[in-house]
């Protein structure tokens, strides 16, 4: 468990982070989002002291962080940026085991780390290992950069904004990997970005920062159904709400017995992905499969029941 | 590239004969100076005048690259960046004097021989080296920089294992530029009896015999131009292994 206790951060008298308290659960991802210059990044960068805190402290599993030397605490904590900030002139294997290296593991528990994570990001270890960064493309570099950070198996892994140099695809499928690799795993993650998004997406919680305040911190239906300000609304696009929130429930949850026709849809694809199908193909009801046989069906009044703001 | 292959092997065994086995370019030579005068300079061995020469160069650019870059590195901590100015104010003057005035100067405080050589080259080579040692530690990549911090160097290991190899290349480029200067300036070294090729250039305006004036400066240039080269390649060496 990640403790945040008022922690501020000033320069020259400007509060940049302003007396934030939050608690993190272990095994979540908490995403932090908010503007440029809200203090997301300052406030992630306190927590492995890359910024000494003002004043405020940060728990980790209850330890204090100013109880550890900073670059010993940093070994201890992943840290992923974006743009991957790979050593350029180390290897893949070399950059993924940086970490364990610094550990003083031995030399052959490193190599299976290295090739264990790199399965794990779908690359295959005797065609990768010996790589340099700069032979690979952007969307491997990145997922070198968060094995890189998950080598050692941290308490905690920070990433600040680490899928914006991506493209739209490319990101989609990144954010699909750390999902599927968080679960693996059980890894406790602090994300920051600018992009409701992703922080609907990918986030269990999703802390809302504005001017160096925590605004809001909750679930994302919470956060798309009850936004606190009207910055947070702004953030989440009052338009695009219910298809937002619609986006977070998968068809398991409110699938019915029946028939339907036409092409069915998975059962964990969501109904925002359902809605699109019916309106798309001028259906009122979708089959449902799991593992390729139809289960039953979703259909469109019940898509608008779960849509309806229940404010 | 092509031309490389054939043309580097070949200016090597030039090089290596003109060294070696100076006779055989007698009749070369011959054309050069008045009949009966000596074609080629036998005073003294050209292969323990090489020898001299060559490390008169790498002691001086030795000692040059250990202050320079020692300099560049604390200008460029966070510490040492209010010295930046002055260091680089210092490295100039060095520069800024010619060879020749450092050796008369030196002379009396050090005496003739290879002393007042060591101290114009060190001198002489210490700007070219420190300007390219700080461009490349102040231009690292600031992500990588961010992340070496990021995930736990501390500042000595950021030091040893990201930024100077990161730097390697661009520094090279500095020794390489130095270690030219250095060839051609130490053949004046001679005049105040310093071991080197110099002998052979000087030992011919002396005498009018432009063959050895020909000899020693064949010489000189053809060290000069296979080193640069090989430094070349090692830094692209560098440059490939590192991504860039």
């Amino acid at each position: 468990m990640i403790e945040i206790d008022q922690i501020t951060k000033t320069y020259n008298g400007v509060s940049v982070v302003d007396a934030v308290t939050m608690t993190v659960e272990t095994g979540t991802i908490t995403v932090i989002v908010g503007t440029s210059g809200s203090g997301k990044t300052t406030l992630l960068r306190m927590i492995n002291r890359l910024e000494e805190p003002s004043s405020g402290e940060v728990r980790i599993n209850g330890e204090s962080t100013r109880a550890t030397k900073p670059h010993l605490l940093r070994r201890r904590i992943g840290y992923a940026i974006q743009g991957h900030g790979l050593f350029p002139h180390h290897t893949v294997a070399r950059n993924i085991g940086a970490v364990p290296k610094l550990l003083n593991w031995p030399k052959d528990r490193i190599r299976t780390r290295v090739d264990e994570l790199l399965a794990l990001f779908s690359m295959d270890p005797e065609q990768f290992r010996d790589r340099f960064p700069a032979e690979l493309s952007g969307g491997q570099q990145q997922r070198v950069g968060v094995a890189r950070a998950l080598a050692s198996r941290p308490d905690l892994l920070l990433m600040d904004e680490p899928f914006g140099a991506l493209d739209p695809i490319i990101r989609a499928r990144a954010q699909d990997d750390l999902r599927r690799i968080q679960k693996a795993l059980g890894s406790t993650i602090m994300l920051v970005t600018h992009d409701m998004e992703e922080a609907i997406r990918l986030g269990d919680r999703v802390a809302v920062m504005d001017s160096g305040r925590l605004v809001q911190h909750g679930t994302p239906a919470e956060i798309i159904a009850h936004p606190a300000t009207t910055f947070v609304a702004d953030m989440v696009g009052d338009v695009e709400r219910p298809l937002r929130l619609l986006s977070l429930v998968p068809l398991s949850e409110v699938v019915e017995d029946g028939a339907a026709t036409g092409d069915g849809l998975p059962a964990d694809a969501s109904l925002r992905d359902a809605l699109s199908s019916c309106l798309w193909t001028g259906r009122t009801a979708v089959p449902v499969e799991r593992d390729g046989a139809v289960i039953g069906r979703v259909t469109l009044d019940a898509i608008r029941a779960r849509a309806e703001l229940r404010a | 590239m092509r031309i490389g292959v054939i043309l580097r092997p070949a200016l090597v065994l030039l090089l290596l004969a003109l060294v070696l086995k100076p006779a055989w370019f007698a009749p070369v030579f011959a054309p050069l100076v008045p009949e009966g005068t000596p074609v080629i300079y036998a005073r003294s061995s050209l292969l323990s005048l090489s020898l001299s020469h060559l490390g008169l160069v790498a002691a001086a650019t030795t000692a040059a690259t250990l202050v320079a870059v020692t300099l560049a590195i604390l200008v460029t901590r966070q510490a040492g960046e209010a010295f930046r100015p002055l260091s680089r104010t210092i490295t100039n003057l060095g520069q800024t004097f010619p060879p020749v005035a450092v050796l008369a100067l030196a002379v009396p405080a050090l005496g003739f021989g290879a002393g007042p050589t060591l101290v114009a080259l060190f001198l002489y080579g210490l700007l070219p080296i420190f300007e390219n040692a700080v461009t490349g530690l102040s231009t690292l990549p600031p992500t990588t920089m961010e992340a070496a911090r990021g995930i736990g160097l501390n500042r000595w290991q950021r030091l040893v294992q990201v930024e100077v190899p990161l730097a390697l290349p661009v520094m090279l480029t500095g020794i390489r530029l130095s270690v030219v200067i250095s060839l051609g300036t130490a053949t004046i070294g001679s005049t105040v009896a310093a071991r080197t090729l110099g002998e052979v250039i000087i030992a011919g305006l002396l005498t009018s015999n432009t063959a050895y004036v020909v000899q020693g400066g064949l010489i000189v240039g053809l060290f000069a131009v296979l080193i640069y080269d090989a430094l070349v390649q090692l830094e692209a060496h560098l440059v490939r292994r590192a991504g860039g």
